[in-house]
């Protein structure tokens, strides 16, 4: 073809466009369009008819003029004359302005349509084509409802020029897209299918596109294409460099259509048939090898398309999840490029891990590259690169390497751009959050969080960290010593004063011993920032100040000057001034039991999903934060909040208004003796009626709790008293016999207990881990409805010594539970203790660690008696499996153990897989003997357990088989 | 509407120079005069500040774009996220090699001059977003098709008549 200056055809339009270069200024430009627009306009209402070139022209100069970014208003009838000129240019140009400039003028579309309906009718392909590009083009409801009836017919036709067909199906394509319920399904769409084998490849590559939006909305009646994709696919990636022509591109056969056909089959689940999968396999293994064979050329073209197969390659693979072998191969290919010069290709390389990092598959292989991908967040010079690593650091995390990634992202953080600073903020906080397994480096996270990258952290992240410190009293203490030192920073955040502001109030009292943090100095510390600060943390610190009055008494009269004082009391704004006011008179007139009634510490926070993996979410859309919220690759995660292991100091003391609402749900009081028979386990409470629990609160402790309620509310919201469920039973209970079943910052509860056939003894340890004596101290044995727990005091240990109805700061009190198992039941006895602290009523009700398993009697045999009895079990209701992920490392010796600890004997020799364990045992119980037989099936590579249970009684095998399930 | 759910296109195509003059748009998806200039304005900023030798992708809004600069011009496409970044990066190539065949040794003034020439080949290689051929030969083949019919069309006309004046 010769190199023409095509554009000489419109000479008057050179040298418009050369003024217009011309021009100086912008208000010369527009000047110079100005008088052009004036000469187009009255050339159009000239008496003189224009021809069609000079038409031509004129709509030329005013797309020109468009495009430029100025209004265009009128041309467009003198366009759509165009459109029924027979010459090609002039009909070119007019669909060109209509594709462009159309606007929904109903007269115009009707005219517009009628010149298309035409065009489609002239059987003359290029005019065909013409009228296709324009539909596909506008796209409007208006033009699918004309038209979306005639494409079918077109693409499929048997007399349709390739031109004509390649257009009709991307134009079909477009109007689906746009208004699927124009299109008719119908005879074509069998026909369409078929496309896929067309001899034309630019038929095919145009078809894919409109196979594959098909098969999305209607996968069921497009599965043939799966078949006919595998077998062209094939054809291609086993092709030679050179075989398909002009549809080899530097090299690579067909890039454009292989990636279409390898996202057509991202629409469908592997094949089914063995055959195609096969061969599709085949086709993606070859990919993989030939990603390793030497370039065939040293343009970045050939090495771009090759990858751009390999890449969608590897999106196949890890959406069929189910082939480890490729998966492997696919992450070590990314590893590769993850040092590759081609910045483009270390960008997604690292894009692409980080869908392999949720799958549970190459999880582990994609962790091999941290290292890189911390060099990579640290020394890539592009930012999105950089946000790239910062995305698969969060995809690979996972407990075990949890601090090395936090740790690298905050140092990051320092120096990241600031369009990305809120995000990495949110990553690390949900990180922290997550993997947290000592709960000081999670507050030293976020600490550090606020005083690198304050001003981007949100609202949710330091709602969260108080939320959690709230809800866990092991931390408590650590973190009032922490936001302490880093408010002594002489510059520090304000989100660090809010967080500093309510942890002290709180939890001040934790640190107040050391003379360096005593209250006055926590005081004058937080005071000094209070006059730097916004209203709402002003306020904030307000009720922080009425908190300290609770506290520290001696803190009182400075704290009643500082809210006497007219800037507070008549201070502008309404919020600060009525919290003034209203804690001057509360710290005035109520008594010190009213005010630590009212001032009382903050209930745990109820468990709902993270507030920031919620924003994250938001921000990214949904699917962003999957990695994280499914959970399925990391089984030993554990959720802050009572996750997969509550330990039992997740809950700290239950506020008075939580007792309140306790009682209404809280398991009823000791039933009488006469009702004994109904339950399964008989209780016999010893104590005196001081130790039955009262049956509602007193109308002081209503009271107090509502107007607490209301101060509650007033301070913040989103605070939910807290809920009367007892703790519930941490799940090593269930193996061990010993240990601490409860802690917070008040009270720590140990317990030892033994076991021989039906009955058993516990040793209960109340420990006061305060300085302050607890009053009205009544820990009570009660239970759900349907069991009874016999219990007797210890001999020569007088009811009142044993639950003294005080106990000492610092002292200890033991308790000797009797216990007798009557029947077999599900449900633990509950303990409820109640005692007075600071004036302040206290209540908490826990799970005792008393479990059906508990009366377990080991029964040694040999296998052959172990196969038979498993076979007399056979009843379908007899039985109970559950197939599980393990959550703990699967090492042979713990799992034994934890069998042995649950009670059962291990039998050796009996399964012919010596992985496998095989137990047998009876459980005792008065009334009845139960007879259960284990077996459990560990499974490494799939880090999966397979656990049956058979027994003689139904609810024994269910009940068993999920206590046992937990431990591993 | 969300197309997502119907597989991925483009949506945008945008060639403009170093010194921020757009040169070509098309939008393959319905948008608001309004929001376009809004959007050409945003991300030509972001993509000049860019410096060589960055990385060809970039996150931009809920989009994904992937540009290439060639002498004096950008080429700039939005696709969306699960679209393959290479193999747009080398459609923009072969939209480049379309237009230098066409041209011969293509230049940013060929294409502010003959811009609608510039348009004519992007819709033969491109329709509604998708690659419609991909064969260098195919594509222009329909051009020059073209070219003949507009060659036969037109009678030489004096200058004047062309400068509007006659």
């Amino acid at each position: 073809m010769p190199a023409v200056s095509k554009g000489d055809g419109m000479r008057g339009l050179a040298v418009f466009i050369s003024d217009i270069r011309n021009c100086k200024s912008k208000e010369a430009e527009i000047k110079r369009i100005n008088k052009e627009l004036a000469n187009i306009r009255s050339k159009f209402k000239g008496d003189k008819a224009l021809d069609g070139y000079s038409k031509k022209k004129y709509v030329c100069k005013l797309l020109f003029i468009f495009l430029l970014g100025h209004d265009i208003d009128f041309g467009h009838m003198e366009a759509v004359n165009l459109l029924s000129s027979n010459k090609y240019t002039e009909k070119q140009i007019g669909y060109l302005f209509i594709s462009v400039l159309v606007n929904s003028n109903s007269e115009l579309i009707r005219l517009i349509n009628n010149a298309i309906k035409n065009d489609l009718a002239s059987r003359n392909p290029t005019f065909m084509c013409l009228a296709l590009h324009c539909i596909a083009n506008v796209g409007s409801r208006e033009m699918g409802e004309a038209f979306a009836a005639d494409i079918p017919r077109i693409l499929v036709a048997g007399d349709s020029m390739d031109s004509v067909k390649q257009s009709a199906a991307l134009c079909l394509l477009r109007l689906y897209k746009a208004s699927p319920d124009l299109v008719p399904m119908g005879e074509w769409t069998a026909r369409v299918v078929h496309l896929l084998n067309d001899q034309h490849m630019g038929v095919v590559t145009a078809a894919v596109s409109l196979i594959t939006c098909l098969c999305k909305k209607n996968p069921d009646d497009f599965k043939t294409c799966i078949s006919l994709a595998v077998s062209r696919l094939s054809r291609i990636v086993s092709s030679a460099s050179t075989d398909l022509q002009d549809y080899t591109y530097y090299f690579v056969p067909a890039p454009w259509l292989s990636v279409k056909l390898l996202r057509l089959l991202q629409c469908y689940p592997p094949p089914e048939d063995a055959a195609v999968k096969g061969r599709l396999v085949e086709c993606l293994e070859t990919v993989l090898n030939k990603a390793q064979e030497p370039p065939k050329s040293k343009k970045v073209q050939h090495s771009n398309a090759k990858n751009a197969i390999l890449f969608e390659t590897i999106s196949l693979i890890i959406h069929y999840d189910s082939e480890p072998n490729l998966l492997v191969r696919a992450c070590n290919q990314l590893g590769q490029f993850l040092q590759h010069r081609e910045t483009n290709l270390r960008y997604l390389a690292l894009e692409s891990m980080c869908t392999l990092a949720s799958s549970e598959f190459s999880h582990e292989a994609v962790k091999t590259h941290i290292d890189t991908v911390i060099n990579a967040l640290k020394t890539e010079r592009d930012v999105s690169v950089r946000q790239r690593a910062a995305d698969l650091l969060y995809a690979m995390c996972d407990r075990s390497n949890a601090k090395q990634i936090v740790s690298e992202m905050l140092r990051y953080l320092e120096t990241a751009d600031y369009a990305i600073r809120e995000e990495i903020v949110l990553k690390v906080a949900i990180l922290a959050e997550k993997y947290a397994v000592d709960y000081s480096w999670y507050v030293d996270t976020i600490l550090n969080l606020i005083r690198i990258a304050g001003d981007y952290v949100s609202e949710e992240v330091w709602y969260r960290v108080l939320q959690i410190v709230t809800n866990r009293d092991d931390v408590q203490g650590y973190a009032a010593k922490t936001v302490f030192e880093a408010l002594q920073a002489p510059a520090c955040h304000e989100n660090m004063v809010k967080v500093g502001g309510y942890i002290l109030g709180e939890f001040g009292n934790l640190i107040a011993g050391d003379p360096r943090s005593s209250p006055p100095v926590q005081f004058s510390l937080l005071h000094s920032k209070f006059h730097l600060c916004s209203v709402a943390t002003r306020a904030l610190l307000l009720s922080t100040y009425i908190k300290f009055i609770n506290l520290f008494p001696e803190t009182k009269a400075t704290i009643q000057g500082v809210l006497r004082a007219g800037s507070q009391l008549r201070n502008a704004d309404v919020e600060l001034q009525q919290r003034a006011v209203e804690y001057l008179t509360l710290s005035s007139v109520a008594s010190t039991d009213v005010l630590a009634t009212v001032l009382e510490e903050m209930p745990p926070f109820p468990e709902r999903e993270s507030s920031i993996l919620a924003k994250l979410k938001r921000k990214k859309g949904p699917g962003a934060a999957s990695a994280l919220d499914d959970g399925r690759r990391d089984p030993s995660s554990n959720d802050i909040n009572g996750g997969v292991e509550p330990t039992p100091s997740t809950v700290s003391t239950p506020s008075p208004s939580a007792d309140l609402l306790g009682l209404r749900a809280a398991p009823p009081p000791a039933a009488p003796p006469a009702s004994a028979g109904a339950g399964n386990l008989l209780v016999d409470v010893f104590d005196g009626p001081a130790a039955q629990p009262s049956l509602g609160p007193t109308p002081e402790e209503a009271f107090l709790s509502e107007s607490w309620e209301r101060w509650g509310r007033g301070m913040r919201t989103g605070a939910h008293p807290g809920h009367p469920v007892p703790l519930p039973l941490p799940p090593r209970f269930v193996c061990k016999n010993n240990g601490v079943l409860f802690e917070n910052q008040l009270l720590q509860i140990g317990v030892k207990s033994e076991f021989r056939q039906n009955l058993g003894r516990m040793y209960l340890f109340y420990g006061n881990k305060t300085s302050v004596q607890f009053q009205n101290f009544s820990p009570t044995v009660v239970h759900p409805g349907d069991l009874q727990t016999h219990i007797l005091s210890g001999l020569g240990q007088p009811p009142t010594k044993r639950v003294a109805a005080q106990v000492d700061g610092g002292a200890q009190v033991q308790q000797v539970l009797n216990i007798e198992c009557l029947r077999d039941f599900l449900t633990p006895p509950l303990l409820s203790v109640r005692f007075r602290y600071g004036g302040a009523p206290q209540a908490l009700t826990l799970k005792l660690p008393v479990t059906i398993n508990k009366f377990f009697q080991p029964t040694e045999m040999a296998a052959q008696d172990f196969f038979q009895r498993w076979k007399q079990l056979s009843l379908p209701q007899q039985e109970a499996q559950k197939i599980f992920k393990a959550n703990h490392p699967m090492d042979a010796e713990v799992t034994k153990a934890k069998l042995l600890g649950f009670g059962s004997a291990l039998l050796d020799n009996v399964d012919p897989n010596p992985e496998n364990f095989v137990g047998a045992g009876i459980i005792q119980t008065k009334a009845l003997q139960v007879g259960c037989l284990l077996r459990l099936e560990p499974n490494a590579q799939a880090q999966m357990y397979r656990l049956t249970l058979r027994t003689s009684k139904e609810s024994v095998s269910r009940h068993l088989c999920e206590l046992l399930a937990q431990q591993f | 509407m969300s197309w997502d759910e119907f597989g991925e296109c483009m949506r945008f195509m945008l060639l403009f120079s170093r010194q921020g003059k757009l040169r070509l748009q098309k939008w393959y998806l319905a948008t608001s005069d309004k929001e376009r200039k809004k959007m050409v304005r945003e991300l030509m900023q972001v993509v000049l500040a860019r410096k060589p030798k960055m990385c060809s992708f970039l996150e931009w809004r809920d989009l994904k774009v992937v540009y290439k600069r060639y002498a004096s011009l950008y080429f700039c496409c939005a696709i969306e996220g699960q679209d393959n970044e290479l193999i747009t990066l080398e459609l923009i190539h072969r939209y480049v090699e379309l237009l230098d065949k066409y041209f011969g040794s293509v230049c940013e003034l060929d294409i502010i001059f003959n811009f609608e020439k510039a348009y004519f080949i992007l819709d033969e290689f491109l329709m509604g977003g998708d690659v419609q051929d991909t064969s260098k030969k195919s594509v222009l083949k329909a051009i020059e098709q073209a070219d003949l019919l507009q060659e036969e069309d037109e009678s030489p006309r004096s200058v004047l008549e062309e400068m509007g004046l006659a």
